[in-house]
């Protein structure tokens, strides 16, 4: 999707609004910490109540944190409707619904089996497998894989108007875009077209002789040969799988789809972010938005109360003792000129410490490249999100 | 208990965003600075490590960045190679080629393999007695369960063979909690203290290692007690707002809001640390490390870590 784009953001010229009210899939992607989940709950959230329709959160983090963001417990595989309660609750009449839903690895992998297994038999031995339960439950690769081909089954039935991802915690933000490709280069490798043939006929040829030799050494002939039954039984599958896996990968293509980076103006973050976003455009992705959260309030960035703190330490004794009649008509305890004292220099050094860390974050944020039409900026809340009412709040500010 | 410089194995993990790599960096600079020979080992390889340092890039290939401190880059296929060389005596140099793809495929294919490369190249430095602490930037902690599990897992695998044969040591060093610890690094927030909690369940059920830290990181300063917070009330009424206006020459409203907001996230994150201590075995010590409030990362803020993490564990 090749596309022009503003060098610098003009204002009013577009809105995670009109973003999502034109997409139907919306992937939050970006470093982990940054708020990326409760970003994308309050993104459907906001969807819901605003634009009305059926909205789906999929989260694919395994920590069950959109769970206690929605005050929805345990939330499964299975999409489930946040309750009409709960918005009345928080005195909110959202437009149309909202629907969550967590990845299960295991359950996903086990329902794509069950999809693509030609007969009964293959299918229990594929599930039975030593190997397949570890890479289905206890590895972490898989994660990838199945939160896209997740996306992709939700997708095409057709049931919401938006589904709004949330990504899982890669190793490398990019695994869960590579993914899908990476498996279907898997099926189609002539290695493993190598390791199944001796198997299946006992010849083993002069080119692959050396690699058995290494591999049973290493391996073990018990191991090589589940791994072997392994792919015989994913070789029955295998046109499914890759014809699925391209068609994952072409749905993230899509016009229909937009990417959502997440981050904070934290110097480590802030680069993966921007990284994500340089390689989401290189890859011909629709970069939709790249929102910024926990970002400290601008006042602190004001020279003219720089200056204000720094009279406030060096006066501080001047002015303590001209405050202790003030604060002492108030209430008598109150009165005591070197708390009075310490209180203004902790203020003056408060305020000197967080503006250093403003001033870095602006300097940070004007760097920032690769600037799509929406660029929203998140206040740091004071408190935790953690109710609907939370996730509204942090909504409206998306949505300025 | 093993005070943590003194263990020989120090995972250090913890969600993303929380300061894994800065308090990996740090222990690793506090060690050597007391002396010992420690090797920090970045597993995801995203060139962290030597950011924290203002090092050139790592590699495979350990390498001194300061004096008595040594630096590298987990390279699992690189791991291999080395294993072949020492253990298997196998000409590699003449089968590199089809061995690197047989490798890829076969790490692929069997999950474990990349993460027991990863764990057993770090238990050999240990074997080896090369370094007396070696530290590691693990994955996150939503990877860092299978990584630790993964000896046992190939165990349950794998009956025969090599690395059958290679998975006992290892997982006598990884279970004896005078040699190998984990660090869970956390900051007070809800999430992560949640995160940190399961954690901590989780690898007390599925591995064998021993949390030995956690660290809570970026605690944000106390600015008042009790009773100077009634102070800070009075101040920020419009008597003494007017009052201050006119001895400062300004407006003091944004200070006193900014300080507001300190004060204000200062307590919302205690109430989380207060569910962490209440959800963490209370035999695992609890350190803090502050927020900084600097300029920028580098190796100036490493030695500031260093030296706060080094006065939580009492020197």
């Amino acid at each position: 999707m090749a596309r022009s784009r503003p060098a610098a953001p003009v204002p009013g010229r577009g809105s995670l609004d009109s973003l999502l009210a034109a997409k139907e899939i919306v992937v939050a992607c970006g470093p982990g910490g940054v708020g990326k989940t409760t970003t994308a709950a309050a993104a459907g959230v906001m969807a819901a109540l605003r634009h009305g329709g059926k909205v789906l959160v999929l989260t694919v983090d395994p920590a069950r944190r959109l769970a206690d963001a929605l005050g929805l417990e345990g939330i499964g595989n299975t999409e489930r409707r946040v309750p009409a309660e709960a918005f009345r609750a928080a005195g909110l009449k959202p437009r149309g619904q909202l629907w969550a839903a967590m990845l299960d690895t295991k359950q996903s992998w086990d329902a794509l089996i069950r999809r693509h297994a030609p007969d009964e038999r293959t299918r229990e031995e594929i599930l039975a497998n030593p190997l397949y339960q570890n890479i289905s439950g206890r590895f972490i690769q898989s994660h990838d894989y199945i939160a896209m081909e997740r996306l992709y089954e939700i997708h095409s039935e057709g049931a919401y108007d938006l589904i709004v991802v949330d990504t899982p915690p890669t190793r490398n933000a990019l695994d869960f875009l590579d993914a899908p490709q990476r498996l279907a280069d898997f099926f189609s490798s002539r290695l493993l077209r190598w390791l199944i043939v001796p198997y299946r006929s006992k010849l083993v040829n002069l080119a692959t002789k050396p690699f058995y030799q290494i591999a049973d050494r290493i391996l073990g002939t018990q191991f090589l040969a589940d791994i072997s039954e392994f792919f015989i039984l994913f070789q029955s599958m295998y046109d499914g799988f890759v014809e699925r896996a391209e068609a994952v990968g072409r749905l993230l293509e899509d016009r229909r789809t937009t990417f959502m980076v997440v981050s904070t103006l934290e110097g480590v973050p802030l680069r993966e972010a921007e990284f994500f976003a340089h390689e989401l455009t290189a890859r011909r992705l629709h970069l939709g938005a790249i929102v910024l959260n926990k970002v400290l309030p601008t006042y602190l960035q004001d020279a003219e109360s720089a200056a204000v703190a720094e009279r406030m330490k060096e006066r501080a004794d001047e002015a303590a003792s001209a405050l202790v009649p003030v604060l002492a008509a108030a209430d008598p305890a109150l009165g005591d000129e070197a708390q009075i004292r310490r209180v203004l220099t902790e203020v003056a050094d408060s305020f000197l410490n967080f503006r250093v860390v403003a001033l870095r974050e602006s300097e940070e944020r004007s760097h920032l490249a690769d600037t799509p039409e929406v660029l929203a900026t998140v206040p740091f809340f004071d408190t935790d999100i953690y109710d609907l009412a939370g996730l509204v709040r942090l909504g409206e500010q998306l949505w300025e | 208990m093993t005070e943590l410089v003194d263990l020989r194995l120090v995972f250090v993990t913890g969600k993303g965003g929380v300061g894994k790599t800065t308090v990996a960096s740090a222990l690793a600079l506090f060690a050597s600075q007391r002396g010992k020979r420690v090797l920090v080992c970045e597993v995801d390889a995203k060139g962290d490590v030597a950011g924290f340092f203002e090092s050139s890039p790592t590699g495979f290939k350990e390498k001194e960045i300061l004096p008595g401190l040594f630096a590298m880059t987990m390279d699992t296929e690189a791991s291999l190679r080395e294993y072949l060389k020492l253990q298997l005596r196998i000409p590699v140099v003449g089968r590199i080629g089809p061995l690197a793809k047989a490798f890829d495929f076969v790490a692929t294919a069997a999950p474990g393999v990349r993460e027991i490369l990863t764990v057993g190249k770090l238990c050999y430095e240990v074997r080896e007695q090369s370094y007396d602490l070696v530290v590691v930037d693990a994955p996150a902690s939503g990877h860092i369960v299978g990584q630790l599990a993964a000896p046992q897992a190939i165990n349950d695998l794998v009956k025969v063979g090599l690395i059958r044969s290679q998975t006992d040591w290892m997982l006598e060093i990884l279970s004896d909690p005078t040699r190998t610890g984990l660090v869970a690094v956390c900051t007070p927030e809800e999430m992560p203290v949640n995160e940190t909690i399961e954690l901590a369940a989780r690898v007390r059920e599925e591995t064998t290692v021993r949390l030995a830290t956690v660290v809570v990181n970026r605690v944000l300063p106390e600015l008042f007690g009790r009773q100077e917070e009634s102070v800070f009330d009075a101040l920020d009424a419009p008597p003494a707002v007017a009052a201050l206006d006119g001895l400062l020459g300004g407006d003091p409203t944004p200070l006193l809001e900014a300080a507001r907001l300190a004060v204000t996230m200062r307590r919302t994150r205690s109430t989380h640390l207060e569910r962490l201590r209440a959800g963490i075995d209370p035999a695992v010590p609890l350190l803090y490390l502050p927020y900084l409030f600097t300029r920028s990362h580098g190796l100036r803020t490493t030695r500031q870590v260093a030296s706060s993490l080094g006065e939580e564990l009492g020197y």
